[in-house]
């Protein structure tokens, strides 16, 4: 564990190696800088999937500031209310009445009252033990028709469970079970829209099932008709205690399905999600659409081909220029430094805090091709001053070697335009993710972008006043 | 008072006044906190954040610190950051869950200070107040560390307080203020929060006076007053000649009478047909520059801050202000107040501490400057014409 980044005399952070790098705990968390990044997604943005919900958040001055001015970039103030609790709110045992009187008089002003309102408590309410089943009870008593949800913004106690695995629980909190239908796939938890061209999509089709995902529901009925699913797919880590309890209550079947940049785990994938999509006693030569059109393995080999090519191509264009990856753009930054690393392209640097468990595989055969590879933390005091070896308005290739990033931070840290602009894996998933992401290397190597801009818009793919 | 807001925004907490106060200082503020008071800051709160390095921290406060009182990693990530980084000074504040479990930050800096020998020190926030808190007291604490007695210069030097990105845009407010300053024979000793260093800090006591153009001065002028007997006048010099000739007849007065200066209110007719919504001190010079120009009395609804003087209406919830909103016939305010004014003329007048970055490009500079000139002003003509 690296306790502080050590500094040139400019400030400028030195680096970690891959090779000494500690994977279980790369980087001690002391003091925390915050990169001006702000593609990531928070819980506003996330809580506004829900089609006609309100939110209301009952919190203290300082935390509200984030999230109202979130609802107001996004243009959505007609969907954000606030209670604010005062210093005399701490001390005087009402911290329930608090919540329950405020929230009541919001809603009693609404002309149109919403079906549905995310309610949002503070760390303060945990710690003082706030009931949120005497809140949720009352509220309903006074509003029936209204589902009162409890989410929290509580990033005290993020070592236990953090905002946003809280937030991807309490997403699906309305939904309750519904007559199955046995066609309906339900892919939840990430809340950016999945490409249309992955491989989920692509087998859910031929497997003849509608897909259920909440950035295509319009309206809040849509969005319930999440209940009547017989299958849930995720495949973003952070969802998964959402996800197993909105199965067992709605007595959908679940299969985690990973984002990968290993052709093997991703075929895996595929095989695994046939399998899954096939009812019980549905053999693969039954007449589902999956294999009338063509095998499984077709379909694979076919995949493959593409994503092949397509990184071939990306690294003949793109050729030994120095490429840098963060941990926001895709939760496995070093599956992904490998792939690119077995297909020729150079990755220096990776910008992360933490490894994810997921990435061990990775890790291990990634140290024994590029030990030299560089590891930054992002959080770093020291981080303040990264992008300070090109000061006076210079990009990185101005100041003498152009560099690709794939993310925000790291294209922040690089001073670089040419970046791939996403968050979360950026909905590419699978084999066909691995195409699309060559794809869009090419395309960032091709085209500067305005990066101050563009990492200044807060939760890519939401509307912006800005 | 019901502490709610169906669709108005909220200001800035003390914890990001604290912060924007000492930007441009060379030292490390750290807000003792989770989570989300970094980024709420650095993104809503501070436009020099992307282009303008300063070392704004949180401590990463959790769940085992809050229960256990684990002060000793807070102190030793505090050290081990001041170490490497070397900042002019250490300054602490408390976000709301901190502030709740009471902890010591007093104690904390006095360790930091004694471990690094770099200047420490704590300042009171809880993140249950507004920025006007926040800054007010980091300004005065920033003086109490480094300010130096020193000799009156007597030659009309000034130090203008209150200046933060919070309240003011950030392009061309110093240079308006010099300009404006200039003009009426004053020169500038320092612009304390903008445009600015530790050494205008260590040399505010040679100042003829300060002038305080938003609330978040206010403290730091009382308190050179107090310690270093410099007087103070109130009020930012938005509008025109005729609109600023007050302000500059308390400032001539204040430079020849010293420490006995003891101020002169503007005396402005109060009327109902406008309305400004905002920050006490600015919405009153605006309110002054309207009824020089346009000979139409304005209200000031103080929708934040501690009050001045017995002219506002203080309006901290969204049901109150709403109902005064309801008797006048023209508001001026920032446009997330806009929902709230029914179909009332609404003249636009972004502030940072209210609405962030949302309407930045739409900001408005009234310093020295006629409202006619300004598209504010434009406004406001026509909105009267109806």
């Amino acid at each position: 564990m690296i306790e502080a980044l050590r500094t040139k005399d400019n400030r400028i952070p030195e680096p970690v190696l891959l090779k000494d790098v500690d994977f279980e705990m790369p980087f001690y968390e002391g003091l925390q800088y915050n990169p001006p990044a702000r593609g990531v997604w928070n819980i506003v943005h996330t809580g506004m999937l829900i089609p006609e919900a309100h939110q209301v958040y009952v919190c203290a001055q300082g935390c509200l500031r984030g999230v109202i001015l979130t609802a107001a970039e996004m243009n959505l103030m007609e969907r954000m209310s606030w209670v604010s609790l005062r210093e005399k709110d701490m001390w005087n045992g009402e911290m329930e009445s608090r919540v329950v009187e405020g929230v009541a008089h919001i809603v009693e002003q609404m002309k149109n009252r919403p079906r549905c309102i995310l309610v949002y408590l503070s760390c303060m309410h945990m710690f003082e033990g706030c009931d949120f089943r005497v809140i949720a009870d009352e509220l309903s008593e006074r509003f029936p028709g209204t589902k009162f949800v409890d989410c929290y913004m509580t990033p005290t106690m993020r070592k236990s469970i953090s905002p946003d695995a809280m937030m991807k629980a309490s997403l699906y909190d309305p939904v309750e079970p519904l007559a199955k239908n046995e066609k309906l796939l339900g892919l939840v938890g990430c809340d950016r829209e999945t490409d249309r061209t992955s491989d989920i999509f692509e087998i859910a089709k031929l497997a003849g099932f509608d897909v259920w995902e909440i950035n295509s529901c319009e309206t809040y009925d849509q969005y319930l008709e999440l209940g009547a699913a017989s299958k849930l797919i995720s495949y973003l880590p952070v969802a998964n205690v959402g996800v197993r309890k909105l199965a067992g209550r709605i007595g959908a079947e679940w299969s985690y399905l990973p984002l990968s940049y290993d052709f093997d785990q991703c075929e895996e994938n595929i095989k695994k999600m046939a399998e899954f999509l096939l009812s019980e006693g549905e053999s693969k030569e039954d007449e589902t659409g999956l294999h009338n059109s063509k095998t499984i393995d077709e379909f694979i080999a076919e995949k493959k081909s593409q994503a092949d090519k397509a990184l071939k191509e990306a690294a003949k264009k793109i050729k030994d220029t120095s490429i840098a990856i963060d941990y926001s753009a895709t939760p496995r930054p070093l599956g992904l430094a490998l792939l690119l690393t077995n297909y020729g392209f150079r990755v220096d640097t990776i910008y992360t805090d933490v490894f994810q468990k997921e990435e061990r595989a990775a890790y291990e055969e990634l140290v024994k091709l590029r030990p030299d590879i560089q590891i930054y933390p992002t959080m770093d005091p020291a981080m303040r001053f990264a992008d300070n070896e090109f000061e006076d308005g210079l990009d990185s290739a101005e100041s003498g070697e152009k560099k690709l990033a794939i993310g925000q931070k790291a294209a922040y840290f690089n001073h670089t335009p040419y970046f791939v602009n996403i968050a979360d894996g950026g909905g590419m998933y699978g084999l066909d993710g691995i195409r699309r992401m060559a794809e869009e290397l090419v395309d960032a190597f091709s085209t500067p972008k305005d990066t101050k801009k563009l990492i200044s818009h807060k939760g890519i793919g939401c509307a912006s006043c800005l | 008072m019901n502490q709610t807001a169906r669709i108005i925004s909220i200001y800035a907490a003390d914890t990001s006044g604290f912060c924007s106060a000492l930007y441009e200082y060379g030292g490390m503020t750290v807000i003792h906190d989770a989570s989300g008071c970094n980024s709420t800051y650095t993104t809503h709160d501070e436009p020099r954040w992307y282009d303008k390095d300063s070392m704004m921290y949180i401590s990463g406060f959790t769940e085992k610190d809050a229960i256990m009182g684990n002060d000793e990693r807070f102190v030793h990530d505090l050290v081990l950051a001041a170490k490497e980084l070397s900042p002019k000074f250490v300054a602490i504040c408390a976000s709301p869950l901190p502030a709740m479990t009471g902890v010591d930050l007093e104690a904390i800096a006095y360790e930091v200070e004694s471990e690094t020998g770099i200047p420490s020190f704590n300042v009171k926030t809880n993140g249950m107040q507004s920025y006007i808190t926040g800054a007010g007291n980091a300004f005065v604490e920033l003086a109490k560390h480094f300010t130096k007695p020193a000799e009156k210069a007597g030659v009309g030097l000034v130090n203008v307080l209150g200046l933060t990105p919070l309240d003011f845009p950030l392009e061309g407010t110093v240079q308006s203020m010099r300009k404006w300053l200039a003009e009426h024979g004053f020169q500038v000793n320092a612009t304390v929060g903008m445009d600015t260093s530790l050494e205008q800090i260590e040399r505010l006591a040679e100042a003829d006076m300060s002038l305080v153009v938003a609330s978040t001065g206010l403290p730091l002028a009382k308190y050179l007053f107090e310690t270093y007997g410099i007087p103070y006048v109130i009020g930012a010099p938005f509008g025109c000649e005729d609109a600023t000739a007050v302000l500059c007849i308390n400032m001539k007065m204040a430079l020849a009478e010293g420490a006995k200066f003891k101020g002169v209110k503007m005396m402005v007719p109060e009327g109902a047909r406008i309305a400004v919504i905002g920050e006490s001190i600015m919405s009153r010079s605006l309110a002054n520059a309207i009824y020089a120009e346009y000979k139409v009395p304005a209200r000031v609804l103080e929708s934040v801050g501690d009050g001045f003087d017995d002219y506002d209406v203080s309006c901290d919830d969204e049901d109150e202000l709403e109902a005064e909103i309801a008797k006048s016939d023209i508001i001026i305010g920032d446009p997330l107040f806009k929902p709230i004014c029914g179909e009332k003329p609404f003249i636009s007048l972004p502030h940072m501490a209210f609405s962030g970055r949302c309407f930045v490009k739409d900001e408005v500079q009234l310093i020295g400057r006629s409202l006619k000139e300004t598209a504010l002003g434009e406004a406001l003509s026509k909105a009267l014409d109806q």
